[in-house]
């Protein structure tokens, strides 16, 4: 288990420095200088400027330098809002994302189980026909359109929410709803497809010989191995909440992290369009290392391997 | 007791005497099979035609491409075609769709949203099919070491988040169709190669394709002969499932302002532009745009499950 | 000889995507206290579904029992409801499956899938019903069951595997253990061993078991009885001996030619030609005068009827009927 967990982790960090660096020349084979479009500013502020930003040194000094930086967890300057770190704006931005983010993956996935167990176990009833309707509309329907609707409807027409911003649970339940759709159905029509197969197997038929009662194998036998599969998807369903936070903060005008994203790249700000990137994966790898984690911890088969595989 | 009533009745009298005398049979005939066998491909037809579901979403998309390719041409207006004096006008005989705040005709601008959409979705599975299906199918075939290290590869653009390396490309090379082609197919070729992948692997032991090694055969007529025509149902489900995907990205992109640029319309950039009047009561300015999103995404999520379910054998009763 | 469970003219249909499948069209048997009643036929024969029906497991739709009655301790199973079932499933009659690695959850700890079973008929304390399950482990031979009791099913052999789905099956101690070709999934010798627990297990408790196979060797190890199905329906039915050494069916015949022995000749081994027939539209008169090689023009217009040869061997075939003995000399 040690040296599984050792390799994984290095493995992680090989992975998130490909990231770095390939962010890094890629931000920087962008032609010419951010200023560019501020060519006004006289020659001297321009070369302070540069020198500021570490512009005027050879790039894998620049390259050398952010990463050094980067270790000791100093993402550099905004570009474009002088005075202000990457940094500062990740401690503002982050904490509001990562609330909006975190109830809407408990959110979907709670309602996406839910949704998913009782189609499977109505198959081919009208609660399953409409349980899948609602989840391949929720596929279908992409979280901006569906944010623009429940504004529309929830808001402008019926004004029970407000229409934007982050400052009370009230506030809260329109992005949420908008950004959980997606997701809720993408697990839902999972959990049915997976418990589906899950009840036709052999020992789901030797516990009804044994005489369970349809709760207890329901709960018991079927629902544990039904949700193995949905784990897994986890690590890039959190990949789909944070990019879909870009356009949802951006609607709703929430400040976070994914607004400010959003505006760095409109503002071509690259110290920022790095430094979120870098952050973003960073996060992103974790959630697939926690996944992997949880889901041998969920499914004993996965150690003995590992253990053999050692 | 038992034994004798049966004993009894050991000669029947309603049944003829004639009757008991050897049948010579044609021997061919115990070995008929009775039902009908359709060809694999014939049978998923079947299948697919009796999704309702499904066949309305192909409906759809028949409907939605003849609009992309012959709508603009029965309109009196083009995309960029601007009445400043018609501005924000509701729907209408003149304007199906209303007009935008530049006086332009949505409902042109909604056909041209389509071609841009289409072809985006069209492209994207398209190169990703390419790249795909070469990538997994060498890595699946030759296996071992060069299997592992291709896939290494493929793990790590998998542990990518699709959308963020879009994002990035985009800003390093520009916004624009070709573009947005382009950084898609980056990273989405990725799913693609390691679904053949598994397939060639699980296809590659069976018995059948063993069969036809030990016989001589060359390796490309195996892979034509064998490994294709078995790998294509997942292929197919997996390409009917981008297309959707790669919509969405696109539309997702020129909402946020990375996408099909002004004055060329795209059903993200008309939605974009929409949501500012949202509380000005331009509703068909968003309405439009969103729901053909909506729509053609469904058609194409709810095609693609009718079509796994209809080429997926397993599901044969 | 008590008869702990009859069926009696079962009849078992599929809605299928191509139709209504007839899996089962009337079966009639008895299973007597203590013996071991084997049902032999090709897959597709209805035997499954049959074994199946008694324990009322098969899925209803797109199962359906269109008629018959099946009489355990005095009660119609066919007319009894869930709750009442599910007293009776695991408790009075248990079932084997074929695999024993998929039979079992690969997430459950072995000891936890023996016990839950006696906890839901009987009750009894957590500790006592450990107790049972090491009782049971070590009844059907596995080493260290304190230990063992606590491990995943994958951390056991496939011969291992089907021990405990045995001690899984007779914790609750039925009066009937179906076993749905047990030994199907196993290496040979490893099917010797299972087969020889069997023997020793219905010693011990005689308990009654329906062995489900398509192996005749496998029959002739264990059975005391043996039924031989045909396109769902019982077509012969006998002692063991005389199944063996008297069969009267040609299709039992061909079953039995088709069998490898050591005692050969080589050419001794005689396929039977054909298919059996598609059971969408099953035919009226007998449903293997197709392949039949003694076929004559009444079998297929009439199906025949049942021929007792001796109070415990009986035969549906038109060959038994006086008329056909004066044609075909060799019956």
């Amino acid at each position: 288990m040690n040296t599984y967990f050792i390799k994984r982790f290095v493995a992680m960090i090989i992975t998130l420095w490909l990231i770095i660096t390939g962010t890094f020349f890629l931000m920087h084979t962008v032609p010419g200088s951010p200023f560019d479009e501020e060519r006004t500013t006289n020659e001297t502020i321009q070369k302070n400027r540069e020198a500021y930003y570490q512009l005027d040194k050879p790039l894998i000094l620049q390259y050398g330098n952010y990463l050094a930086a980067l270790v000791q967890g100093d993402l550099g300057p905004s570009i474009k809002k002088p005075g202000q770190t990457v940094n500062d704006l990740l401690g503002r931005g982050f904490p509001i994302s990562f609330e909006l983010g975190l109830f809407t993956l408990i959110l979907a996935i709670i309602s996406g189980i839910i949704l998913g167990v009782v189609a499977a176990l109505r198959h081919n009833g009208w609660i399953d026909y409409l349980a899948m309707s609602i989840a391949v509309l929720g596929i279908s329907i992409p979280n901006f359109v569906m944010a623009t609707v429940l504004i529309q409807q929830l808001a402008v027409n019926i004004p029970i929410f407000p229409v934007a911003t982050w400052s009370s649970p009230k506030h809260m339940v329109l992005p949420i709803l908008a950004l959980a759709t997606g997701p809720m159905a993408i697990i839902a029509r999972l959990t049915r497809t997976s418990m589906l197969e899950v009840l036709t197997q052999d020992y789901i038929k030797t516990a009804k010989a044994k005489g369970l009662s349809p709760v207890k194998i329901v709960f018991k036998h079927a629902l544990r191995n039904a949700l193995l599969p949905v784990v897994t998807v986890l690590g890039s369903l959190a990949a789909s909440i944070l990019t879909g936070t870009f356009v949802i903060e951006k609607i709703f005008a929430i400040p976070g992290m994914g607004k400010y994203f959003v505006d760095s790249i409109n503002s071509r700000d690259y110290s920022v369009i790095m430094g979120t990137t870098v952050f973003y994966s960073a996060l992103l790898i974790l959630m697939l290392f926690l996944v992997d984690l949880t889901y041998g911890l969920l499914d004993p088969r996965i150690k003995l391997h590992k253990k053999e595989a050692e | 007791m038992e034994l004798r009533k049966h004993e009894e009745r050991s000669i029947s009298p309603a049944i003829p005497d004639e009757w008991f005398v050897p049948k010579v049979r044609d021997h061919k005939e115990s070995e008929a099979v009775v039902r009908p066998s359709l060809s694999y491909w014939k049978d998923s037809w079947h299948r697919l035609m009796k999704n309702k579901l499904a066949m309305a979403g192909l409906f759809f998309l028949v409907l939605l491409a003849l609009l992309a390719i012959f709508g603009p041409m029965f309109s009196p207006y083009t995309v960029e075609t601007q009445k400043l004096t018609q501005q924000n006008l509701p729907p209408s005989s003149k304007y199906w769709f209303g007009t935008d705040d530049l006086g332009r005709d949505v409902f042109t601008r909604t056909c041209y949203g389509a071609r841009i959409s289409l072809f985006v979705g069209l492209m994207a599975a398209l190169i990703d099919f390419l790249i795909g299906v070469v990538y997994g199918g060498i890595a699946g075939y030759k296996g071992g070491k060069t299997d592992n290290l291709m896939m290494r590869f493929v793990e790590i653009l998998y542990g990518l988040p699709y959308l963020l390396v879009v994002i990035l490309v985009m800003v390093v090379i520009g916004p624009g169709l070709t573009t947005i082609i382009l950084a898609l197919s980056i990273t989405g070729w990725v799913g693609m190669a390691r679904i053949v992948r598994g397939q060639v692997l699980q296809i590659k032991n069976y018995e059948f394709v063993l069969a036809s090694q030990t016989f001589g055969t060359k390796t490309a007529r195996i892979i034509r002969k064998n490994l294709l025509p078995n790998t294509m149902g997942p292929i197919i489900v997996q390409m009917t499932l981008t297309i959707p995907s790669a919509i969405f990205a696109e539309a997702f992109l020129s909402f946020i302002g990375l996408g099909i640029q002004a004055p060329h319309a795209s059903w993200g950039v008309m939605a974009n532009d929409g949501l500012s009047t949202i509380l000005s009561g331009y509703w068909w300015r968003l309405f439009f745009p969103t729901l053909f999103i909506s729509l053609t995404m469904f058609a194409f999520n709810v095609l693609g499950d009718g079509l796994q379910d209809a080429l997926d054998p397993k599901l044969r009763r | 000889m008590e008869k702990i469970l009859q069926v009696k003219d079962l009849h078992v249909s599929f809605s299928t995507y191509g139709g209504e499948v007839k899996a089962v069209r009337g079966v009639t048997f008895d299973l007597h206290k203590g013996e071991t009643l084997a049902i032999v036929g090709e897959s597709g024969c209805g035997k499954s579904v049959t074994s199946q029906t008694i324990m009322r497991l098969i899925p209803e739709p797109p199962g359906r029992i269109t008629g018959g009655e099946i009489i355990f301790k005095n009660k119609d199973v066919i007319k009894l409801k869930e709750p009442e079932l599910r007293k009776i499933r695991g408790a009075n009659i248990s079932m084997i499956f074929q695999d024993p690695i998929t039979a079992l959850n690969p997430t459950i700890t072995i000891g936890e899938q023996i016990m839950e079973g006696i906890r839901q008929h009987k009750k009894i304390t957590r500790e006592e019903a450990k107790q049972k399950a090491i009782e049971m482990l070590m009844l059907v031979g596995i080493p260290n069951p304190e230990i063992r009791l606590k491990q995943y099913p994958h951390q056991f052999s496939g011969g291992m595997r089907q021990r405990i789905v045995i001690a899984m099956a007779l914790v609750c101690e039925p009066d009937v253990l179906i076993a749905d070709e047990p030994t199907t999934a196993l290496d040979v010798t490893i099917q010797a061993q299972i087969l020889e627990l069997f023997r020793e297990i219905q010693k011990k408790t005689e308990v009654s078991i329906i062995l489900i196979t398509h192996d005749l060797g496998v029959v002739a190890q264990v059975a005391d009885r043996i039924a031989v199905m045909y396109a769902g329906k019982i077509v012969e039915l006998g002692t063991r001996r005389e199944i063996f050494y008297k069969p009267k069916h040609p299709y039992t015949k061909g079953l039995l030619q088709s069998v490898p022995r050591l005692d050969m000749e080589k050419g001794d081994l005689i396929p039977i030609p054909g298919t059996p027939p598609d059971l969408f539209s099953p035919p009226v008169g007998c449903a293997f005068a197709a392949r039949c090689p003694y076929v004559m023009e009444v079998c297929d217009r009439v199906y025949p009827f049942k021929t007792y040869i001796s109070t415990q061997h009986h035969v549906d075939c038109w060959l038994q009927d006086d008329r056909a003995k004066r044609l075909v000399s060799t019956y």
